[in-house]
């Protein structure tokens, strides 16, 4: 039986005596996009900065086409991996964050030429048609030599996607990518992760915009304080909702 | 005042007058290289390393800092002596310049290092970097950048503060200076020609600070 792309077994994080995820179990095929919804405070960006090692978690585990990541067992002792390890780990998934975070001090294309040069070891001209290629696909091959501070946001969070995507992960992290960016800025930033949908690019999205996720995602989960409340597919899960905590969430939340 | 008599004095006394322009730009440069470079590790220290490694560094800052700069000169060049390190006044200036330099660097490069969002490394991890990649790629750069104005300030206060080596007779600018007037006796004079030669040196220290600012400075 082959691997599944992406397997949470029992995932439990605290941050000191508060415990944020309580046993999160999930897995995902390859070409799965799976939207995380919830209130905030639910655990959802926590899961996902676990699957990028950004968090350490507790107990539990997650693997990435059968490769553990981020622990390994020594006899009986469960220890985090190797720093170099980890950071290898890293590049089996890509990640675009709430506040876009590129580099300030690089153009567009440097910041995409950065990974493929010095973890990917792309030679300098391979890294630029690659990232080159990239921002085309972003709509922003025309402000390749633009710095952060020269983008809008919905730009900056472009470049940031292509960044992350020309890396070549097998799985997409987005982290409310639309939270940080005014109203009309917001549909540039969807569209681009619906092409890259549409491309096979497997994804896990936390947000916000309800309708987003209906529209593009194969599977809906819903989080409710630290676990899975409710999962199923898009349709099933904003018209039926079974647990009346999804409900509850759906009806306030901007979903109509 | 008479111009033109100055100025035979003044060109009379040019050979050490540029001797100690000499030994105050020495001082102030090999000051300010060694105490940036054991700045920047203290700064790296102060921001990264475990519980106490970190206290001992923030120790040996904080004491550095609090300590008149008179004081660690007369220590380095007497007190060393006393405990078999027997430096030259020169070297023993020159190192308590450097600590006293290094521990302004320190503190400005831990402030530079802190201000960076945590984003920055966190979109630098998720890449695959390294953490030294990414200091070398993300957090240095940016940091540099940061921290250039106010290295700019201390360098330029440790060209002020060679001039405490006068107090244990390194013939640097100031010293020079003492030496002429008590000759000449025309203390007003010099006094406001080497307060000249310091302000000189000074302002090419900020131009050229201006330069690389200029020049390092990020589109926007």
């Amino acid at each position: 039986m082959p691997n599944n792309l992406l397997e949470i077994r029992d995932l439990h994080k605290s941050y000191g005596d508060v415990e944020v995820l309580k046993g999160v179990d999930c897995t995902m095929q390859q070409g799965d996009v799976v939207s995380i919804i919830g209130s905030s405070g639910s655990g959802k960006t926590t899961m996902l900065r676990c699957i990028n090692m950004l968090e350490e978690f507790q107990s539990g585990s997650i693997s990435i086409d059968g490769e553990e990541i981020g622990y390994e067992m020594a006899g009986t002792q469960r220890r985090r991996k190797k720093e170099k390890e980890i950071a290898r780990q890293r590049a089996l998934t890509g990640m675009a964050f709430q506040q876009f975070n590129l580099f300030p001090h690089m153009s567009a294309v440097r910041n995409v030429m950065l990974g493929l040069i010095k973890v990917k070891k792309l030679d300098k001209d391979e890294a630029r048609a690659v990232s080159e290629k990239w921002l085309d696909r972003v709509g922003l091959l025309a402000r390749a030599d633009h710095f952060p501070g020269q983008l809008s946001g919905g730009q900056q969070q472009r470049v940031a996607i292509a960044r992350a995507i020309a890396m070549n992960p097998r799985l997409m992290l987005f982290d409310e990518v639309t939270s940080a960016l005014d109203p009309e800025l917001v549909n540039e930033v969807l569209q681009v992760i619906k092409t890259l949908a549409q491309d096979g690019m497997s994804m896990l999205l936390v947000t916000h915009e309800m309708r987003f996720a209906y529209e593009v995602s194969n599977r809906v989960i819903f989080m409710n304080q630290g676990l899975i409340g409710e999962e199923g597919n898009p349709r099933d899960m904003f018209h039926k909702p079974k647990s009346e905590r999804l409900a509850e969430f759906l009806k306030t939340s901007s979903f109509a | 005042m008479d111009i033109s008599h100055f100025l035979d004095v003044l060109w009379l006394a040019r050979s050490p007058i540029l001797k100690g322009v000499g030994v105050t730009l020495s001082i102030s440069l090999l000051a300010i290289c060694c105490g940036t470079l054991l700045g920047v590790i203290v700064g790296l220290a102060l921001t990264y390393a475990k519980a106490p490694l970190r206290w001992i560094v923030r120790g040996y800052t904080d004491f550095i800092r609090g300590t008149p700069v008179l004081v660690l000169v007369l220590a380095s060049y007497y007190v060393l002596g006393t405990i078999g390190l027997d430096l030259g006044p020169f070297q023993a200036g020159i190192l308590a310049l450097a600590v006293f330099c290094s521990s302004h660097v320190g503190e400005i490069v831990r402030g530079a290092l802190q201000s960076i969002p945590k984003g920055q490394t966190e979109a630098a991890k998720a890449i695959g970097l390294t953490f030294p990649q990414t200091f070398a790629y993300v957090l240095g750069p940016q940091a540099l950048r940061q921290v250039l104005p106010a290295w700019v300030n201390t360098a330029a206060e440790m060209v002020k503060a060679s001039t405490l080596l006068s107090i244990i007779g390194v013939a640097e600018l100031l010293l020079r200076t003492q030496e002429l007037i008590s000759r000449s006796f025309m203390s007003l004079e010099f006094y406001f020609f080497a307060g000249f030669l310091y302000f000189t040196i000074n302002y090419a220290i900020e131009r050229f600070g201006r330069y690389v600012e200029r020049k390092i400075a990020v589109p926007s």
